[in-house]
């Protein structure tokens, strides 16, 4: 294993310097980083092009120049020394004070989509592969082959553009027309119904009362002017708690199994004392108390399960685990809108809260609550264009990882024992459907760092990649460079971990010589 | 396309004494969506260089792409296509049948441009990559060894470089070269380094059809590796191989548009799908045809593009549709194994399209 991994980084490393090289010449013969020097008036116009050549090495053939810029990266690898050097740009700044503002952004806009496509595209991925060949199957199928399809800056242009303005209008005078009501209820009952599915009085059942319920809820919502003053309050929050731990009892142990059931309603019953508790505490804590609250509740939840002990100890703990953390995020979401109206109303807002441009709005102050939300806005479209071109991919895969789970002997085996329909598909086929992603998702996420060239470019939010364009556009190397060898050592990384991680979940595979 | 299993018998009396190609191409023709697919490229491009004709050679649209005209009605759409009788005005193209953008450039003959260019680029980049990949593929498959290892290794070089970040640094260079030239120069450079996912496909197919008893048999009988690698192995693996192309064809497609999009493939003077969208998005909101016509011909080539590759997935590898659902709908029927998931082997995740084993025996 150890000398496997060992020739890989080795093999890795050459390609690295490989792959810069070509990049390194390829920049190089991209344009003339003098050009606008040249085109220049000024009268001191040589003497500016004489300090450009010198800072940036130009009187160095590319080739040669290389070994002098790798000379500089190299000394990256030295740890704690911090002499990294990677340059400067064009305006003479270093090159490794600009990139961790252009990676904060990026991680802080891409982590979100990403968690979003993954959980989104595995839920409706095996919801579709349990459904195949219905309604609902080809229409996600359908779905997917038009994302494939869509240009990704047409999606964003189209949010941006067109969906913004109309989400503001809707938010400064949130009035829900009856005919919409219904419409939506409508949507959801036949969305419901395809995914339960059964024979045709069922089928009709779910699609009365789905869409009864939602369009009664949308109508509430309308009602209290819910869109306006959003909240969950303190009858909302117990009611979301305790439909978490039946829903988390449901797909980890059934409902039948009361012990279960009783951890999963203790975690919320936890949580919804947290709820009552934490309210004073919030209004003055920063992201670390939160996530030190969190991270105790997670642990009392786990506590719970352990306590109820039995046969199956590491299910209850992960019912009462999931459970508390679940209900800890709606709490959090709870206090984020408590404060949505001071947002709203704030004068650097002025009632148009989801913003098209950049990650937040420049003049607005206030707690960490307010500039939470402030941000929300302002990743809010962003997100979901990138949500919605990378769920397509992941959709695919795990429907098809899925499937192909589902035609197995062993799913056979575990049917023909008598197991229960949830038992088969969560236990045996959902778990081993997810293998084939170990191997997908570390390299989607190395693409996080990379950033998302055109989504950057668009919703003009300062990035990765947004640093890479603007560099490459207006001809300065450097910048071009720092971001391709950030790019390529974490998609090397990604690449190993996924092949080593592949070989431990998989027995099957050979592990690596 | 249409083997659900009570038809299956009578398709194969049906094959009985056709040759393969016949037997492919019937299977490709079963396909509605994907002849309708071909049908509407075909279309497109016909449109695209008749209408503002191509270099020299003048099309049948009196405006040309660059010049700028009166602008009209605010620079509304005058296609009409609603009849008189149905209480429209008529089908009829009007002097801007797209509209006109702010300073009153013609928005049809500048679509029409932006496809001429869109295809262009698609085909070049096709071409080269198809053509690359498949002979470094196809020697480090059939020689394996030291020369496989090479070249499998100057793949993984080139497939480390993130497609778009290579892409604009090649829509860099691409963009110093003249109009018209751009365009090939462009559609070039990113074929020169679009063409390692196909070496790996086609590597993979030769590594499995020159264990084959005929290629054996081959070898037997005195055939040099020329022979046999060109009457006997890439016969077999060209079904990967043109599929992988179709692909290859919609990736640049949207390569092309978003480059445009970025300024950093084909720029004004000349014109580019994505191009459009982007010089005019702060019209949107007043202008919405400057968005949606090029926005609508990029999905409708690209979807098309992929239509006709699953149709002729299908026509080459008919083994996967025994697996096919016994209820077949419309869009079952349009989706086919591909989209219905049958034919993705997830344990390959650098290839989500177009990575199936087949043995092309098996079709007979």
């Amino acid at each position: 294993m150890l000398s496997f991994i060992l020739r890989r980084v080795f093999v890795s490393t050459l390609l690295l310097l490989g792959a810069t090289f070509i990049m390194y010449l390829l920049t190089a013969a991209s344009g003339d980083p003098l050009r606008d020097l040249r085109e220049s008036r000024e009268p001191n116009r040589d003497e500016l092009i004489r300090i450009r050549s010198e800072q940036l090495n130009l009187d160095v053939p590319a080739p040669l120049r290389y070994f002098l810029w790798l000379s500089g990266a190299a000394r990256c690898l030295i740890p704690f020394a911090n002499a990294c050097d990677l340059g400067v740009n064009v305006r003479n700044q270093q090159v490794t004070e600009l990139l961790p503002i252009a990676l904060g952004s990026t991680i802080q806009l891409l982590t979100g989509a990403t968690l979003l496509a993954i959980v989104f595209g595995i839920i409706i991925g095996i919801v579709s592969a349990l459904r195949q060949n219905t309604g609902f199957d080809l229409t996600v199928t359908f779905l997917v082959f038009l994302m494939f399809s869509l240009p990704s800056f047409f999606i964003a242009v189209l949010l941006k553009e067109f969906i913004a303005i109309g989400f503001n209008d809707f938010l400064a005078d949130p009035n829900i027309p009856p005919a919409v009501l219904i419409g939506i209820g409508l949507v959801s009952g036949i969305i419901w119904q395809s995914i339960i599915g059964g024979d045709r009085r069922r089928r009709i059942t779910v699609f009365a009362v789905s869409a009864l319920a939602t369009s009664g809820v949308f109508a509430l919502m309308d009602a209290i002017n819910w869109f306006r003053f959003p909240g969950i309050g303190p009858v909302a929050l117990p009611l979301i708690a305790i439909g978490i731990a039946i829903l988390t009892t449901t797909l980890f142990a059934g409902l039948q199994s009361r012990r279960a059931l009783v951890t999963g309603l203790i975690a919320a019953a936890l949580s919804i004392a947290t709820y009552f508790s934490v309210q004073g505490l919030f209004d003055i804590s920063t992201a670390g108390t939160i996530i030190i609250v969190g991270s105790i509740l997670t642990a009392a939840g786990i506590a719970v399960g352990f306590f109820a002990g039995g046969y199956d100890r590491g299910v209850y703990m992960r019912i009462g685990g999931v459970t508390a953390a679940l209900s800890f995020i709606v709490i959090v979401i709870d206090r984020f809108m408590q404060s949505w109206d001071d947002y709203f109303t704030d004068r650097s807002i002025n009632g148009r809260p989801i913003a098209t441009v950049g990650a937040s709005t420049p003049t607005l102050d206030g707690d960490m609550w307010i500039l939470g939300i402030d941000s929300f806005t302002h990743f809010l479209l962003p997100t979901l264009a990138l949500v919605l071109i990378s769920l397509a991919s992941y959709t695919r895969y795990v429907r098809a990882g899925m499937l192909e789970v589902l035609n197995q002997d062993y799913i056979r085996t575990a049917r023909a024992k008598g197991l229960g329909e949830r038992t088969v598909v969560m236990r045996h086929a959902f778990r081993n459907s997810l293998i084939p992603l170990a191997t997908f998702i570390p390299v989607d996420i190395a693409a996080v760092v990379g950033g998302a060239i055109i989504t950057e470019q668009v919703f003009s939010i300062s990035g990765m990649g947004q640093l890479f364009i603007r560099a490459l556009s207006n001809v300065d190397p450097n910048p071009v460079m720092a971001y391709f060898v950030i790019v390529a050592v974490v998609v090397l990384i990604a690449n190993l971990i996924a092949d080593l991680s592949y070989a431990v979940l998989d027995p099957r595979v050979k592990a690596p010589q | 396309m249409s083997t659900a299993p009570e038809k299956t018998k009578k398709q194969e009396k049906d094959e009985v004494g056709l040759s393969q190609s016949r037997l492919i191409l019937r299977r490709f023709l079963r396909h509605k969506i994907a002849v309708a697919s071909l049908i509407v490229i075909f279309l497109i491009t016909g449109l695209a260089f008749t209408s503002i004709g191509f270099g020299p050679i003048p099309g049948w649209w009196p405006l040309t792409f660059q010049q700028l005209n009166t602008p009209v009605n605010g620079g509304q759409p005058t296609l009409s296509l609603i009849p008189k009788w149905a209480g429209g005005e008529g089908i009829s193209l009007g002097a801007h049948p797209f509209g006109q953008d702010r300073i009153g450039k013609d928005n049809f003959a500048q679509v029409m441009r932006g496809i001429q260019n869109s295809l262009t680029v698609m085909f070049v980049v096709a071409a080269i990559a198809t053509v690359l990949g498949t002979i470094v593929g196809g020697i480090a498959g059939f020689y394996r060894g030291v020369v496989d290892n090479i070249l499998m290794r100057i793949t993984d070089l080139f497939i480390i470089i993130p497609t778009l970040v290579i892409a604009a640094v090649l829509g860099q260079i691409a963009s110093g070269a003249g109009l018209g030239v751009g365009v090939l120069f462009l559609g070039a450079l990113l074929g020169l380094f679009g063409w390692m996912g196909m070496a790996r496909l086609v590597r993979a197919e030769f590594l499995s059809l020159r264990e084959r008893e005929f290629v054996d048999a081959a070898k037997m009988a005195g055939a040099s590796d020329r022979r046999i690698i060109f009457k006997h192995i890439v016969p077999n693996a060209i079904g990967v191989i043109i599929v992988t192309a179709t692909l290859l064809m919609a990736g640049a497609i949207l390569l092309e548009a978003a480059l445009g999009y970025l300024n950093l493939g084909v720029r004004p003077p000349d014109v580019s799908l994505g191009g459009l969208i982007s010089q005019n998005q702060s019209s949107f909101v007043t202008r919405p045809w400057l968005f949606w016509w090029p926005g609508v011909f990029i999905i409708l080539l690209t979807l098309a593009v992929n239509f006709v590759g699953d149709g002729l997935r299908d026509a080459f590898d008919p083994r996967q549709s025994r697996f096919r659902p016994r209820r077949r709908s419309i869009i079952a029927a349009m989706f086919g194994s591909r989209a219905t998931g049958a034919g993705m082997r997830p344990s390959d995740p650098t290839s989500p399209r177009g990575d199936e084993k087949r043995s092309p025996e098996g079709t007979v």
